[in-house]
């Protein structure tokens, strides 16, 4: 009894997750050395045929997952940057200060899908009201048809969704932060950008790698607003690395391949994130000394 | 130079303000637009600018025999899913991570950081690798396009939310706590269902909101792993925008879909202002 309750805490949790995800990543391990198709709906072997394919000869996994990166660290630097200004503004003293934070928090309580379908209403070429507004400065954008363009819209809607996010974690932090630290500022005759520089961004500096990292991660599966917004389109010029796997896989029914670009997806997706998680530490850490 | 800053700092507020608030008002001024109104162009202001009509919201609780949406099956669906996946993982998770909060594990070279990692890291996985997999295993359980396949799913997506937030919070809640009610002869888990978790409930408020917006708010397997019998709201309402578009009673479901949430945010903002959500978030 002494030795055994720790694991009756622990383990019905444990045991249930790598339950359920113990036989997808085994089997999609095992797809992707196999060549099933809509053609060949066989788990044969192939080898690592899928994987030289991916690393030879398919260009457009490579510029699917660059735009990946890109959208990524976009998104996530509006985010921390619009999202940091956002909860310093409704830090202390403002006017309605409690019906601003809940305002500023609502677009991530709402469903990403379903407000890319406004979105897209909003964006729309002929009907939609941001061409209309701005024809009356006498410009208007192919918000959803033009190869650049769209790729601003995208970030319009994901920095929409998402700031609220890093707001919610900022401002919990700032909140948390202790007075003693502005209040000597201030006894040392330091201004409100002084303030900020040397007691405010270093004291929020772990919350800030925090709150990146878990955005870095979310956005690096950014696939449910393209698929609805643009379906990659026009062409290839929106389309990520999870949107690329889903045409192949749950489109063409390359099942094969697609568990290759996957299991690659993955890899690639742990390694990058180790190093974003240990040049963050370093980069925030030594403004901090 | 101050009332500039003050200046500033209130225009800064209303355009994010506008920015936030403008999708919702064009959503609600489209629910109330019939064909005319939505295909001559972009217009903001009933009566002034067009006729209202409630076509867009009585469509939604029509079958679709009737040639309705019927958003209101979809609805408990969503309901149903995302209530049972956050209760099982919130009651999985919270005790996985007050085992990880105090005591000690060694699996060969696997340690508690390790495991609190593998918990978390499972949000690293994209959907769409799982995709697949899930949906040949479900198919071999007979569990595709049910209620119940989708639960299981949900729990991978939920639980490392769950300990994510758990354990940075009973890290927090004093060890004394346990310790003394194990003095007074409480058994590990009278001294747990006792005492920690009566002083836990803002963490478990926590956990449980982000367990019912990221449940609510998935679409990709919910879109992926059922067809007919079992849909929820996103997909039902998403399945709007591939037709001849509806603009009107799109708006309308989109607005009821995001209406429940929006009672997160205040729950939320509450827990903010009086600084009980730094303790549960890092």
């Amino acid at each position: 009894m002494r030795f055994g309750h720790k694991y009756a805490f622990l383990l019905p949790g444990l045991l249930v997750l790598i339950a359920i995800l113990i036989f997808p990543i085994l089997f999609t391990v095992r797809l992707s050395l196999s060549g099933w198709n809509s053609y060949n709906p066989n788990l044969d072997f192939v080898g690592i045929k899928n994987y030289i394919r991916l690393f030879t000869s398919d260009a457009r996994f490579w510029e699917a997952f660059f735009r990946l990166s890109f959208f990524s660290f976009t998104t996530v630097f509006l985010q921390y940057v619009l999202g940091f200004g956002l909860a310093l503004l409704v830090w202390k003293d403002i006017l309605f200060k409690r019906f601003f934070r809940v305002l500023f928090l609502i677009p991530m309580m709402t469903t990403p899908v379903i407000m890319t379908v406004i979105w897209k209403t909003v964006f729309h070429e002929s009907l939609g009201p941001v061409n209309d507004l701005l024809s009356y400065v006498g410009v208007s954008y192919n918000w959803l048809s033009d190869p650049v363009v769209s790729k601003f819209t995208v970030i319009i809607v994901e920095v929409w969704q998402w700031t609220p996010f890093m707001f919610l974690l900022l401002l919990a932090g700032l909140l948390s932060l202790p007075k003693e630290a502005f209040l000597a500022a201030s006894i040392d005759g330091a201004g409100p950008i002084r303030k900020f520089i040397y007691v405010t961004f270093p004291l929020m500096a772990p919350i800030s790698i925090g709150a990146i990292i878990i955005r870095l991660i979310e956005a690096s599966k950014i696939m449910d607003t393209i698929y609805v917004l643009t379906s990659g389109g026009p062409g290839t010029s929106t389309e990520t690395t999870s949107f690329y796997i889903f045409i192949k896989g749950l489109r063409e029914f390359q099942f094969g391949y697609a568990a290759a670009m996957s299991f690659t997806y993955l890899i690639i997706m742990i390694i990058s994130l180790t190093v974003i998680v240990n040049v963050l530490v370093r980069v925030f850490n030594g403004r901090n000394s | 130079m101050r009332s500039f800053y003050t200046t500033l700092k209130y225009l800064a507020v209303t355009l994010w303000t506008i920015f936030v608030i403008g999708p919702f008002l064009w959503a609600l001024s489209t629910s109330f637009k019939d064909f005319n109104s939505v295909t001559s162009g972009a217009k903001y202001i009933p009566w002034a600018q067009f006729e209202p009509t409630l076509d867009g919201w009585r469509v939604l609780t029509k079958t679709s025999a009737e040639g309705g949406v019927d958003i209101i099956e979809p609805f408990f669906n969503s309901l149903t899913v995302t209530g049972l996946a956050s209760l099982i993982s919130i009651v999985l998770g919270t005790l996985a991570a007050y085992a990880l909060s105090r005591y000690q594990f060694k699996f060969g070279f696997v340690k508690n950081n390790d495991i609190t990692f593998f918990f978390i890291s499972q949000r690293i996985m994209p959907p769409v690798v799982l995709a697949l997999p899930f949906f040949i295993l479900l198919s071999n359980f007979g569990l595709l396009d049910s209620i119940l396949g989708l639960i299981i799913v949900y729990i991978v997506l939920l639980m490392p939310i769950a300990v994510w937030i758990m354990v940075d919070f009973f890290n927090k809640v004093p060890r004394e706590i346990d310790e003394t009610a194990l003095v007074d002869g409480c058994n590990p888990f009278e001294a747990f269902f006792q005492v920690v978790l009566p002083n836990s409930i803002p963490g478990l408020v926590v956990a449980g909101m982000f367990c019912l917006i990221f449940g609510w708010t998935d679409f990709f397997f919910s879109f992926f792993l059922t067809f007919t019998e079992v849909q929820l709201l996103p997909v039902r309402i998403v399945a709007l925008n591939s037709s001849i578009t509806p603009w009107w009673s799109l708006s309308a479901a989109a607005l009821v879909s995001v209406a429940p949430l929006l009672l997160v945010a205040f729950i939320v903002e509450r827990f903010l202002s009086k600084g009980n959500l730094s303790g549960a978030l890092k």
